[in-house]
């Protein structure tokens, strides 16, 4: 069964197209991975997935039913949607605990003790328990992602979409986030994420999509895109990330 | 985590530190740069405050101006009467701040707000800032002071206090609102996307996430606004309110003797002062904090 599925989507803006005829099934308990240039549309996508942008044509549907639809209730939508961004969008005046729970309690209607309760016992696990007191700018920046990611987990969303989570941070603290992302999928959370780390890509993709110019150009299992690359442009993009050393 | 032990190291080894010789040099040449400075400054500030007294004080008119601004003996007469005026402009100042904090929050809500149901609200609101930032405050105090009661509708107040207290609201709301509306706009759009994907409702993202960021940046030019609201409070006394200006006018228009407006003046400064030293206070640890945020 599909969690997510797009159809035909179209998105430009002004002059610039950024998605073109883009489609896409996401099935549930699968992480779909998206690489591509800076520019090919990765961020677009996923912030036309949350609604965050309004499309030019096309459709999305999230759990068979179309979110795309101008009556759609755009906050139910999301209620079911987490989304994790580059640039962490912790809020900066809240405590770690504050910022986990604010939505399952305003959202969702949990207790304070509830709420409370089950964010200690994600912080926990992912080794962040001594930090649920504190400010968000008193962490490094790998620890204010991972809090970022538990905060969009703490909702149990039926899709998480993460959006190039370690772009900002030093190479020494990706592999703290990259952690947590890898434990989700033994979770078997239903993911879609966009990346430029290839090695992190092949271990957790179930399919590996590469964009160019808004377009899907190649799509399939980690070692086929990024293994054995077939058209020029994936291995024109491949190379290039190599040269880079993020391989 | 591990980063504790690195500066419990550190911290250790400063207190084993003894300075090199270069250092000691430096600190020596330091101090007898910053020496130098100071006698530059005091110099410099006898020479300038110097000529002004001398200037002022050999003026022609000197003693005329000592006598009539400047009589101790009845400043102290009046200061009673006077200060009894101020507390007036302070309890007008504290009354009409907690109905421009929720006059202004309202304006500024809706001129943010972009719900289709609200637009002709605002309109009015973006209608009402422009007018009201554009008038005079004196003339609005006259206008309403005089206006309203002119207007002859049963049970309205002819209180020239409350009408004075309402002309103020009226001119300071509309800054306050825009203070406020600046400080909404300046939390930036990421918040917004990460509180609306969190599922939260426009209403809640603006409640919990947007406002406390944006209050908190607002908070040292609202403070600079009620040091001058404490100072336009004066105004309302050409309704005949007895604040410390009208006191200071009464005393001064029976012996044509001025030292009750530097009486006033003085008492005002009293309290102005040490409220602008505090936001100043306020706005370098605002400024500092945030420095800190971009530095991390």
């Amino acid at each position: 069964m599909n969690v997510l599925e797009v159809r035909d989507l179209r998105k430009s803006f002004g002059a610039d197209l950024v998605l073109d005829n883009l489609s896409l099934d996401v099935p549930e308990h699968t992480a779909t991975v998206l690489i591509g240039a800076s520019g090919s549309g990765k961020s677009t996508l996923l912030r036309c997935i949350n609604l965050l942008d309004n499309i030019d044509d096309g459709s999305i549907y999230l759990d068979g039913s179309e979110i795309t639809d101008p009556n759609v209730d755009v906050d139910a939508v999301r209620r079911k949607l987490g989304m994790v961004f580059q640039s962490f969008n912790l809020f900066p005046h809240m405590t770690v605990l504050e910022n986990i729970t604010l939505s399952p309690i305003k959202v969702h209607g949990l207790s304070n003790d509830q709420a409370n309760e089950e964010a200690r016992t994600l912080l926990a696990r992912f080794d962040l328990a001594d930090k649920a007191d504190q400010y968000p700018d008193r962490l490094s920046g790998g620890q204010q992602q991972r809090v970022a990611i538990i905060r969009s987990i703490a909702v149990k969303p039926r899709l998480l979409l993460l959006d190039e989570v370690t772009s900002a941070l030093d190479p020494v603290l990706v592999n703290e986030v990259l952690s947590i992302v890898r434990d989700l999928k033994s979770d078997a959370m239903t993911m879609v994420l966009a990346t430029h780390e290839m090695g992190f890509a092949t271990q957790v993709a179930d399919e590996v999509c590469f964009l160019n110019a808004g377009k899907i150009l190649e799509r399939g299992p980690a070692s086929q895109v990024i293994g054995d690359p077939q058209h020029v442009e994936t291995q024109d993009f491949l190379r290039r990330v190599h040269e880079a050393g993020r391989l | 985590m591990s980063n504790d032990s690195p500066a419990r190291d550190s911290s250790s080894r400063a207190l084993s530190w003894v300075p090199s010789d270069r250092e000691i040099q430096r600190q020596a040449a330091r101090k007898a740069i910053a020496r130098k400075k100071a006698t530059i400054a005091v110099i410099s500030s006898a020479i300038v405050l110097g000529t002004l007294i001398t200037f002022v004080v050999t003026s022609p008119g000197w003693e005329v101006v000592k006598t009539t601004f400047f009589d101790w003996s009845y400043g102290g007469q009046v200061l009673g009467v006077v200060a009894k005026g101020l507390l007036v402009n302070l309890k007008l100042t504290l009354v009409a701040s907690v109905l421009i904090g929720i006059f202004a929050m309202t304006l500024a809500l809706l001129r943010t707000s972009r719900s289709a149901a609200l637009t002709p609200f605002r309109i009015l609101a973006t209608a009402y800032v422009d007018i009201f930032r554009g008038v005079p405050l004196l003339l609005v105090i006259l206008l309403v002071g005089f206006g309203v009661p002119a207007l002859g509708i049963k049970g309205l107040t002819n209180s020239v206090l409350i009408l004075g207290t309402t002309a103020v609201v009226l001119t300071y709301s509309a800054y306050v609102a825009e203070v406020l509306r600046s400080g909404i706009l300046s939390v930036h759009p990421s918040q917004r996307a990460a509180a609306r994907s969190l599922g939260l409702t426009a209403p809640q993202t603006m409640r919990f996430v947007v406002l406390p960021q944006a209050i908190k940046r607002v908070v040292p030019p609202l403070l600079n606004d009620l040091v001058a609201l404490l100072k336009d409070t004066g105004l309302v006394s050409i309704l005949g309110v007895t604040d410390a200006v009208r006191a200071a006018q009464i005393a001064s228009s029976r012996t044509f003797n001025y030292t009750p407006y530097v009486t006033a003046a003085i008492l005002f400064l009293f309290i102005t002062i040490p409220l602008t030293r505090y936001t100043d206070r306020v706005l370098a640890k605002s400024i500092s904090r945030q420095n800190a945020q971009g530095a991390a």
